[in-house]
């Protein structure tokens, strides 16, 4: 049956529609999971070594123990992120004569088999080798590494009931953060020291190995629930909302300003508020309009101007970014309809433009008080907002016409985790590291006014460009304009 | 009003549709029948510039539908449920192509209450969105979201398929009064014979991409139609 299953699975990735596209997205990420193996695996060899030096006195293993509380929790958010929930098609299998146990122990078990999983192996597995070689007892090592293992185990099972409950919230990445936040909180001021307890059971597990039957039980308790709790959603009717929340029809008739793209920024606004896909994108303002607080309290960033200019596409572009790699796709499910109507594509592009552009401003105003680090920081803030006003939002427009994946708005049955993971992130580099790196030139050769007029300058030239840069979008639109529409009319 | 000439369309070494001339007069109501694969859909997806000829053209009142888009303010169609978008309410969609067909708001309702009939109580008012609406319910907000902005051409894929049969007899008034009383250009397929010898003037037999039969619809049109897919 797995042989099937996995047959499946090849096929849909062999023959989807996107494949060109994900086979260049898939190699970068091979190379991507190379430096992170690398990274791990130089760290595994050097965390010995290294703190013997640091702390003489100390025993390695110990102070390692004292920190797997951290990694643990930074490991929940990045995998949060970052980490796909297993997808697979299951309405097809559904009526054919496979058990539902069957489905559901197949998606989990592909889910250990994640990249995510591997790669603290390639930390600890050094680690542990080293302490064997220093003469630490075999047994105990060994047992303390399987330790480890269950432990990964449950962070990954432990964050697909968390992407579970979370999915069908809002706010979807609240829980998360409320969750480490606040075990982080309550381990920070002393209130129930976490750190201390984890680190003790472990260091239990090395000394009498009786132990690691907890995180065995634990490990087994989580998935006993991820099975239940996807074996229900093996249903049709599932995905089903119990009962159909009345609408309220808007007429937002002050989008009659804006003229001709007024019908346009309507069905955006539409878009966006009755989605839960699009929603949660305007929910990650929030997130990037904080984001400075990560890094400007921090003195060591204060003295790092280059660095600000990042925070300030990111934290005035983070709407661009998540709404703007998206078009056209988010249309894609009534791609036919705007094709065979009568309207100008410039129209539909420019409404889109439109709406990137205002969140750009709205988030460079509601980030004003960032000018309570220093007047440099909100200079910068300015200057990258009008890069992304000038360059960003052509850029991402422009890469849009290479978009041939569809989104399936509506669709609300279980696996259904369209355009999340590690991918949606990787637009990001050019859109923040180029102007990064434009600036942090300038700033070395000459200094950090001028590098801030170069990259206002840029975003002025792509504004005063406007016109004629929608006109080579629009052309590179309605040239990509079939293979569109026959990309979006496939379903994955 | 639409004349295809040497209209072809191949996928790899395969032709799909082939049609070497085939014109529609205004004001005709015009049936495509064929089995699956025949051609129905594809035909009207090069109509409406959805894919790419390999050869020849389609001029639809003197516009070749692939090189210049004014044909669009004319032409009005419903292929399949994707022409839907799925979290407006009903009201809002035909308000929205209302608009992109220069009318106002008073004209969408003027029209869409026309339809009340046809509606059966179960589109209009609703505070649903079109995406929570059954496949057949969504069918008629398609149809009915075709008639916005009087078009001169209508294009209706298999507008009888998944609609209950009060629905389907209302629809056939409907699409004889476009063509006999106000002069649109209607374009139907259908797999159900009787329906469509019922409202087309003339009809198509499309076979493996090519126009085998092209009747004009009388008595005996049902007979001949039955006679030649039995076989």
């Amino acid at each position: 049956m797995i042989k099937h299953f996995l047959r499946l699975e090849w096929k849909s990735f062999l023959r989807s529609a996107s494949f060109g596209k994900s086979l260049g997205i898939k190699i970068f990420m091979g190379f991507l999971s190379l430096y992170f193996i690398a990274m791990f695996l130089i760290m595994g060899i050097a965390l010995y070594p290294g703190l013997k030096e640091v702390f003489p006195d100390k025993d390695p293993l110990l102070i390692v123990n004292g920190l797997l509380f951290y990694w643990i929790l930074a490991d929940l958010v990045f995998r949060f992120f970052f980490q796909k929930l297993p997808v697979m098609s299951v309405k097809p299998l559904l009526t054919l004569p496979i058990k539902r146990s069957k489905i559901v122990n197949f998606v989990l078990g592909k889910s250990a088999l994640s990249f995510f999983n591997f790669l603290p192996l390639f930390a600890f597995i050094p680690f542990g080798i080293t302490l064997i070689t220093k003469g630490y007892p075999v047994n105990s090592v060994l047992i303390w590494m399987l330790a480890l293992i269950l432990t990964v185990l449950i962070i990954n099972f432990l964050n697909f009931i968390i992407e579970n409950f979370s999915s069908e919230t809002e706010l979807s990445f609240l829980p998360i953060i409320l969750l480490t936040g606040g075990l982080y909180a309550l381990n920070h001021f002393n209130i129930i020291s976490f750190n201390e307890i984890v680190a003790k059971g472990f260091n239990a597990i090395y000394e009498s190995p009786i132990f690691i039957l907890v995180p065995l039980l634990i490990l087994m308790g989580l998935y006993l629930f991820n099975f239940k709790l996807l074996r229900r959603k093996l249903f049709l009717d599932s995905g089903l909302k119990t009962k159909i929340k009345e609408v309220n029809a808007s007429n937002l008739e002050w989008t009659k300003n804006f003229g001709d793209i007024a019908p346009f920024l309507k069905l955006d606004l539409k878009l966006i508020w009755r989605n839960k896909r699009t929603k949660s994108s305007v929910w990650m303002l929030a997130i990037g309009l904080l984001y400075g607080l990560f890094f400007y309290p921090q003195p060591t960033y204060q003295n790092l101007p280059w660095f600000f200019v990042f925070i300030g596409v990111f934290s005035t572009g983070i709407f661009l970014i998540n709404f703007g790699q998206f078009i056209p796709a988010w249309d894609s499910g009534y791609y036919k309809l705007l094709m065979s109507q009568n309207i100008k594509y410039e129209q539909y592009l420019k409404s889109k433009f439109t709406l990137m552009a205002v969140s750009v401003v709205i988030l460079f105003v509601l980030g004003i008080p960032y000018v309570f680090f220093g007047w440099k920081i909100l200079l910068a803030h300015f200057a990258a907002a009008i890069y992304n006003v000038g360059v960003n939002t052509h850029v991402i427009l422009y890469g849009g016409s290479f978009n041939r994946k569809k989104i399936d708005l509506s669709q609300k049955a279980a696996f259904n985790y369209q355009g999340t993971g590690a991918v949606q992130w990787l637009i990001g580099i050019p859109l923040l590291l180029l102007p990064m790196g434009l600036f942090a030139l300038f700033y070395f050769l000459i200094g950090f006014e001028i590098a801030c007029l170069i990259m206002g300058l840029l975003g002025v030239v792509g504004i005063v460009f406007h016109q004629k840069l929608m006109r080579i979008i629009t052309e590179k639109y309605l040239e990509s304009k079939y293979k569109m529409i026959n990309a979006f009319d496939q379903n994955n | 009003m639409i004349i295809t000439s040497n209209l072809s369309k191949k996928y790899g070494g395969n032709t799909v549709l082939n049609i070497e001339s085939l014109d529609i007069p205004k004001g005709q109501s015009f049936g495509l029948v064929g089995n699956n694969g025949a051609g129905k859909t594809t035909y009207f997806s090069l109509l409406l510039d959805l894919i790419q000829p390999t050869t020849g053209y389609i001029k639809n009142n003197q516009i070749k539908v692939n090189e210049s888009e004014d044909w669009k303010p004319f032409t009005a169609s419903f292929i399949d449920e994707s022409f839907l978008i799925g979290y407006l309410t009903a009201e809002e969609y035909f308000y929205f192509i209302g608009e992109l067909r220069g009318q106002n708001k008073a004209d969408v309702d003027k029209l869409v209450s026309q339809f009340e009939d046809f509606f059966h109580g179960e589109i209009l008012g609703q505070k649903k969105y079109l995406r929570d609406l059954s496949k057949g319910n969504q069918k008629k907000a398609g149809i009915v979201a075709a008639l916005i902005g009087n078009p001169e051409v209508i294009i209706l894929d298999e507008p009888f398929a998944n609609l209950d049969p009060t629905t389907q007899i209302r629809l056939k008034s409907i699409i004889k009064d476009l063509a006999e009383k106000q002069g649109v250009t209607v374009l139907i397929s259908s797999h159900d014979l009787l329906h469509v010898t019922d409202v087309c003037e003339r009809i198509v037999v499309l076979e493996k991409g090519e126009i085998v039969k092209d009747l004009s619809t009388s008595t005996a049109t049902l007979k001949e139609l039955e006679a030649h897919f039995s076989n």
